[in-house]
């Protein structure tokens, strides 16, 4: 039982955790405010060239400016879209990948090197393959991001699957439990955590394979913008589109992050 | 002694692996009656839960035949460890055993909250298990099984995960809902005080390949629980007995 009334003792511990939280929150906060001031300072006083370096005010005007012409949205908006597409597109088909080699341990066997392999492999390096066969387009980018994020998901869910199985399929033949049922009230319910987890990983993993398909194809999107302003030499632009990512990225997470705890509540 | 109720003839088993054959089992004949509490001891490995699986379908004998009075005997499982799902709650995980068999009515739901509320549960049905004790979670999965309205128990070690005060209560618990219950029960476990202090028949199982080495009645009153069992001074001598079998 936990007592709700307030000791002396109690009162000053809850205060100290209270307190200890908020330090952290300023920490946080500093560390970015002494980053953005030390950026902003070594380029007005010559520390390094600022065209080399760029900084925060500059990356501000640069971001005003393509807010200014329309373009900021257009960007987001390409590199968003196939982001969320890919990473939906990766999960989904990873999960029922996960689910389909569960339900055939023989295929599973059989595949399993493959994916050990699949996973291993780095598959930024298929890009210019994907180019070839799908062509120098949106698609290509997606698929990219596919890519990225399915074999990681299907096997940390596929793990998730086989641990919860290995725990209780001997009470669910007890119950006299059919395979199928035993998928969806044990399997399944069970794999739920493994399946947020694996939206964390693919979640990073989506915006890699989007970038960098950006970088070998596209015509718009961040990934574009960071390529194109390295090639002329304008790193105002490439610190600009950095930093939207960042924002974006952290955003994305953050919403993962969110489900994940409305989900195990 | 009442009728029979499950009979294995002649069953012997055995374990195929890459390494070799092991036989778990070898020529085993064993009768339990209706309404007994029958406990079988035997030194670990010896293939005591084998007879179990064996008696639940869950394997079929190399040889020999398991047969059963009636043609639907409803048989009921306990296992070493309580395998409490995690994402339901106490009055879940209760039913599922309900749900898998598709028997889940108003009333074998109602029945099975009884059960929680007569053997002290009623208040937590709605706490997941990571909050109960791990004695509490063992008298949950009995109630899992219960709620299945089995003809006969069997329970697979079912108190060897607990401490020892929690192992004795819980026994002592279980035993009287068993008893109430009217229900007959077959205990597989290797601690001789533990089948002395619930069963009426003890069959004293020999090393791998097990085979029956004794069956021994014990000769308390079906109403005397196991812990006032345990403080009479035949117990010592039914304990003795059960040992000398075990070490020869």
């Amino acid at each position: 039982m936990i007592n709700t009334a307030v000791s002396k003792a109690h009162a000053n511990y809850l205060l100290r955790i209270r307190r200890d939280a908020r330090l952290v929150v300023i920490a946080r906060i500093a560390v970015l405010l002494g980053f953005l001031l030390l950026w902003e300072l070594g380029a007005d006083l010559r520390w390094f060239d600022p065209f080399i370096l760029s900084s925060p005010s500059r990356v501000i005007q640069t971001i005003a400016r393509l807010y200014a012409d329309g373009s900021l949205w257009t960007h987001i908006g390409a590199t968003l879209f196939e982001t969320v597409l890919g990473f939906l597109l990766g999960t989904l088909l990873g999960a029922l990948m996960a689910v389909l080699l569960w339900w055939m341990p023989k295929l599973n066997r059989v595949l399993d090197p493959y994916l050990v392999v699949l996973n291993a492999l780095p598959k930024i390096a298929l890009g210019p393959v994907l180019i070839v066969w799908i062509g120098a387009g949106t698609a290509s980018i997606v698929v990219m991001g596919v890519l990225v994020s399915l074999v990681v998901t299907t096997v940390t869910v596929l793990n998730g699957f086989l641990a919860a199985t290995d725990e209780k399929q001997l009470l669910m033949r007890t119950l006299g439990a059919s395979k199928l049922q035993i998928f969806t009230k044990v399997v399944l319910p069970a794999g739920i955590p493994d399946l947020i987890s694996a939206l964390k990983i693919s979640v990073g993993m989506s915006w890699v394979g989007v970038i960098v398909g950006e970088y070998l194809v596209s015509k718009a999107g961040l990934g574009y913008l960071i390529v194109y302003g390295g090639q002329v030499f304008k790193l105002d632009l490439v610190m600009a589109s950095v930093t939207v990512l960042c924002i974006l990225a952290a955003l994305m997470y953050y919403a993962v992050a969110f489900l994940e705890k409305k989900v195990r509540r | 002694m009442q009728s029979e109720l499950i009979q294995l003839s002649d069953v012997s088993h055995s374990f195929h692996t890459v390494a070799g054959e092991t036989i778990a089992i070898q020529n085993l004949d064993l009768t339990v009656y209706e309404g007994e509490f029958l406990a079988i001891v035997g030194p670990s490995g010896c293939g005591k839960t084998t007879v179990l699986s064996l008696i639940m379908g869950l394997l079929s004998p190399t040889a020999g035949s398991v047969r059963f009075s009636r043609e639907k005997l409803r048989l009921g499982y306990m296992l070493q460890r309580d395998h409490l799902l995690d994402h339901r709650t106490v009055e879940k995980n209760v039913l599922l055993g309900l749900e898998v068999q598709h028997r889940l009515t108003e009333e074998s739901k109602a029945r099975a909250f009884a059960l929680l509320d007569t053997y002290g549960l009623g208040e937590f049905r709605t706490y997941k298990p990571q909050q109960l004790s791990g004695g509490m979670r063992q008298k949950v999965a009995l109630i899992r099984t219960l709620a299945l309205e089995p003809d006969v128990l069997l329970l697979d070690e079912p108190f060897s995960a607990l401490d020892y005060q929690t192992r004795l209560k819980l026994s002592d618990e279980v035993y009287r809902i068993i008893r109430s219950e009217h229900k007959s029960a077959i205990l597989v476990t290797h601690d001789i005080s533990e089948a002395v202090s619930m069963a009426d028949r003890v069959a004293v199982f020999s090393a791998r390949p097990a085979g029956l080495r004794e069956l021994i009645d014990i000769g308390f009153s079906a109403d005397m629980p196991p812990l006032e069992r345990r403080s009479r001074p035949e117990f010592h001598d039914y304990f003795d007995r059960i040992w000398k079998e075990l070490q020869s």
